[in-house]
């Protein structure tokens, strides 16, 4: 993959013909500065992150509430009248409370408040922090075991390949939310030690571990293949021939080659392990209290989404949105990287 | 192609194997869970804790328990929960498995129709703004979460618009076939809906690449060459060959939804299906109930990786080599 070639055909503004010498990564680059839905989709992307890392300033500076206490007799302002946070039910028999709706007023309760009374905007907010934290955690420590796993299998093969291969078909065969929720469950209560590691129950490592774990032959498995073909290619052959050491073979001719695969797959991976993280979160076995992440919204917004359904709605359009622009962006990168696949695209564009 | 079943069935039968002893080590030997305390209740005293783990056999040693559960669960198949003490795990399992097959049989026949509509539109029409909506569609029904999905859906169909539009949509829960087909139809669409809407984006846009690339191949080209008309060409060619990705991927799926896959679904909308019996089982930590269930789903999801299997080695003899 190093090296200068001679790709694109570019005119230049005097109408001569100017042959651009390139990398293909900077190809790439320019064929994904192209895709203007992607990088809309990227931009948004970026709009979503820088919101939900200015939560404190939101929450201190903008809406002062602290999202993490229930505040049930906490008053607020609508309309320049003060108003109780959690509003005495006016049917049937008057008992319980409901919480404030929407009042689309940044300073005040922007998306009304949740059964606890905290504000839901900022929690919102709090709560994207962790469910990209989570998400981006996990796709990166499934991304590097597999590779690790994918290539030790596919370049050394033998007794090592078969053992982890076998490995990769188990957890494949098991159904992955099976396993990630089973998982979760037996682990969420105490946490795990392994020697000197210590998962605390409530800590994010634990859904970080297991999303990331259950997941790794889905990268694995095709970086594998990828290493079983380019191990019998002419220039790994013409590195032997060189006398190159297996550590030089991996580094400099098998991993380049690899590597694309991952960048493809890993915004995939990272929309994936958002909605696993959401789902897990909405089953009570992912992210724990006083923590909140996207799914623990959706779940606490469960009970009054006949009443106030903003509480369990913000949080499931912030994740499709994040996902559906991951998706995007993966796909572009995919072209981009895949010059075949571009070609495909546009025999009509063209 | 008898040498090649033979070995399928040999490695069906090991991961099968694999998945029971792994699963039972994830609930049986994680270090820090401990059936006995969560049987026992809590604050239970040592003495207690003793004769509940003597009870249920949790004081003999871990191949063992293994070996009397497995036998338990296949062979005299009077595997007990541990919460509802004496209640039998498998009539649960097969009372909860129609509920599972309801949903997820309806949901496929949606998703397979719309999705063939969808990708071959998309790939009929590529490159033109109807590729681009059809694809966005498909990519946003992928992007959302599956159980937000039917909170919605329940929103609007049991609350928001249940006075008008959706009056005839029955409250939240499963009604059995053979008590009313009809009754049976109306509790089941929105899940039928809710669960298809991911498929659909994920079988569109896989047939439409697979159109898109069979366009490219010289016997469309061929086709085209003879003279056949457009739609022929498409329908007995293009789409023909573009299956059998399809194919492979909607067994894989189809299997790990019967399997237990449609948990989320069935919660949300309260369907006492596997997957809830799953959920329900693993809320209290009844382990008998998770491990029938875990094996049930195990089940489905090797055999349709094994029929997968056969479809290929039956088109193409290549594989039954390999």
């Amino acid at each position: 993959m190093s090296g200068a070639i001679v790709d694109e055909v570019l005119a230049s503004p005097g109408g001569d013909l100017v042959i651009a010498a390139a990398s293909p990564w900077q190809l790439a680059r320019r064929r994904l500065l192209r895709n203007r839905v992607a990088l809309v989709m990227a931009a948004l992307l970026a709009v979503i992150v820088t919101l939900c890392l200015c939560a404190p300033l939101y929450a201190h500076h903008i809406a002062h509430t602290h999202p993490f206490q229930s505040s049930l007799d906490a008053t607020t302002i609508v309309n320049g009248k003060r108003v109780p946070v959690m509003v005495q039910s006016t049917e049937g028999l008057g008992l319980g409370v409901t919480p404030i709706g929407p009042t689309w007023d940044l300073h005040h309760y922007f998306l009304g408040a949740d059964e606890q009374g905290r504000d839901v905007a900022a929690r919102l907010l709090y709560g994207g922090r962790n469910s990209l934290l989570i998400g981006t955690a996990a796709a990166l420590i499934t991304c590097t075991l597999a590779v690790l796993i994918g290539v030790v299998a596919g370049f050394f093969g033998g007794l090592l390949d078969g053992v982890l291969s076998r490995f990769l078909d188990l957890i494949w065969a098991f159904p992955v939310y099976l396993l990630a929720i089973s998982l979760s469950t037996v682990l969420i209560a105490r946490g795990i030690s392994f020697g000197p590691f210590h998962l605390e129950s409530g800590s994010l490592l634990l859904p970080i571990t297991i999303i990331g774990v259950v997941y790794i032959p889905y990268v694995a498995r095709p970086v594998r293949g990828e290493v079983l073909s380019i191990r019998r290619r002419e220039f790994v052959e013409a590195a032997i021939g060189l006398g190159a050491s297996n550590w030089r073979l991996l580094w400099n001719e098998v991993l380049p080659n690899v590597i694309t695969t991952v960048i493809v797959l890993f915004p995939l991976m990272l929309a994936i392990d958002m909605l696993t993280e959401a789902a897990l979160s909405f089953l009570s076995i992912g992210v724990q209290a006083p923590q909140a992440s996207w799914g623990t919204i959706i779940l606490d917004g469960q009970d009054v989404l006949y009443t106030r359904p903003a509480v369990a709605l913000a949080p499931g359009i912030a994740i499709a949105l994040t996902v559906l622009a991951l998706n995007v962006l993966g796909d572009g990168i995919r072209d981009a990287l895949d010059p075949r696949a571009k070609l495909r695209r546009t025999d009509k564009e063209s | 192609m008898l040498r090649f079943l033979a070995r399928r069935f040999v490695s069906m039968v090991f991961v099968l194997f694999s998945i029971s002893v792994l699963s039972f080590l994830i609930f049986f030997a994680t270090p820090g869970v401990d059936p006995a305390a969560r049987i026992a209740g809590r604050n239970a005293d040592q003495q207690t804790l003793k004769a509940v783990r003597h009870d249920f056999g949790l004081d003999r040693p871990l191949p063992v328990r293994y070996a009397l559960m497995m036998k338990k669960l296949f062979i005299t198949r009077d595997l007990t929960s541990y919460v509802n003490r004496g209640a039998k795990v498998i009539p649960q399992v097969t009372q909860a498995a129609p509920v599972t097959l309801s949903l997820v049989f309806g949901a496929a026949v949606i998703w397979v129709i719309a999705s063939i509509a969808m990708g071959m539109l998309a790939g009929v029409f590529r490159g033109t703004a109807i590729d681009t909506t059809v694809m966005i569609v498909g990519l946003i029904g992928i992007s959302m979460p599956v159980f937000w999905l039917g909170e919605v859906v329940n929103l609007i169909t049991q609350s928001r618009l249940h006075g008008s539009v959706f009056s005839w949509v029955p409250p939240l829960g499963y009604v059995p076939f053979t008590h009313s087909p009809w009754g049976w139809f109306k509790s089941l669409l929105f899940p039928w809906l809710t669960l298809s809407i991911l498929y659909i984006g994920i079988y569109a846009r896989v047939l439409r690449s697979a159109i898109v690339e069979a366009q490219e191949e010289d016997y469309v080209r061929t086709a085209r060459a003879k003279g056949l008309t457009e739609r022929r060409v498409l329908f007995r060619h293009a789409l023909r060959t573009s299956l059998i990705g399809f194919v492979s991927l909607f067994g894989l799926d189809f299997g790990a939804l019967v399997g237990g896959g449609a948990l989320l679904t069935e919660v949300v909308f309260g369907l006492h299906g596997v997957g809830k019996l799953t959920f329900d089982s693993l809320q209290n930590l009844d382990l008998p109930v998770i491990l029938a269930t875990v094996m049930y789903a195990a089940f489905f999801v090797v055999v349709a990786n094994a029929i997968v299997d056969l479809i290929y080695a039956w088109l193409d003899p290549r594989v039954r080599r390999a």
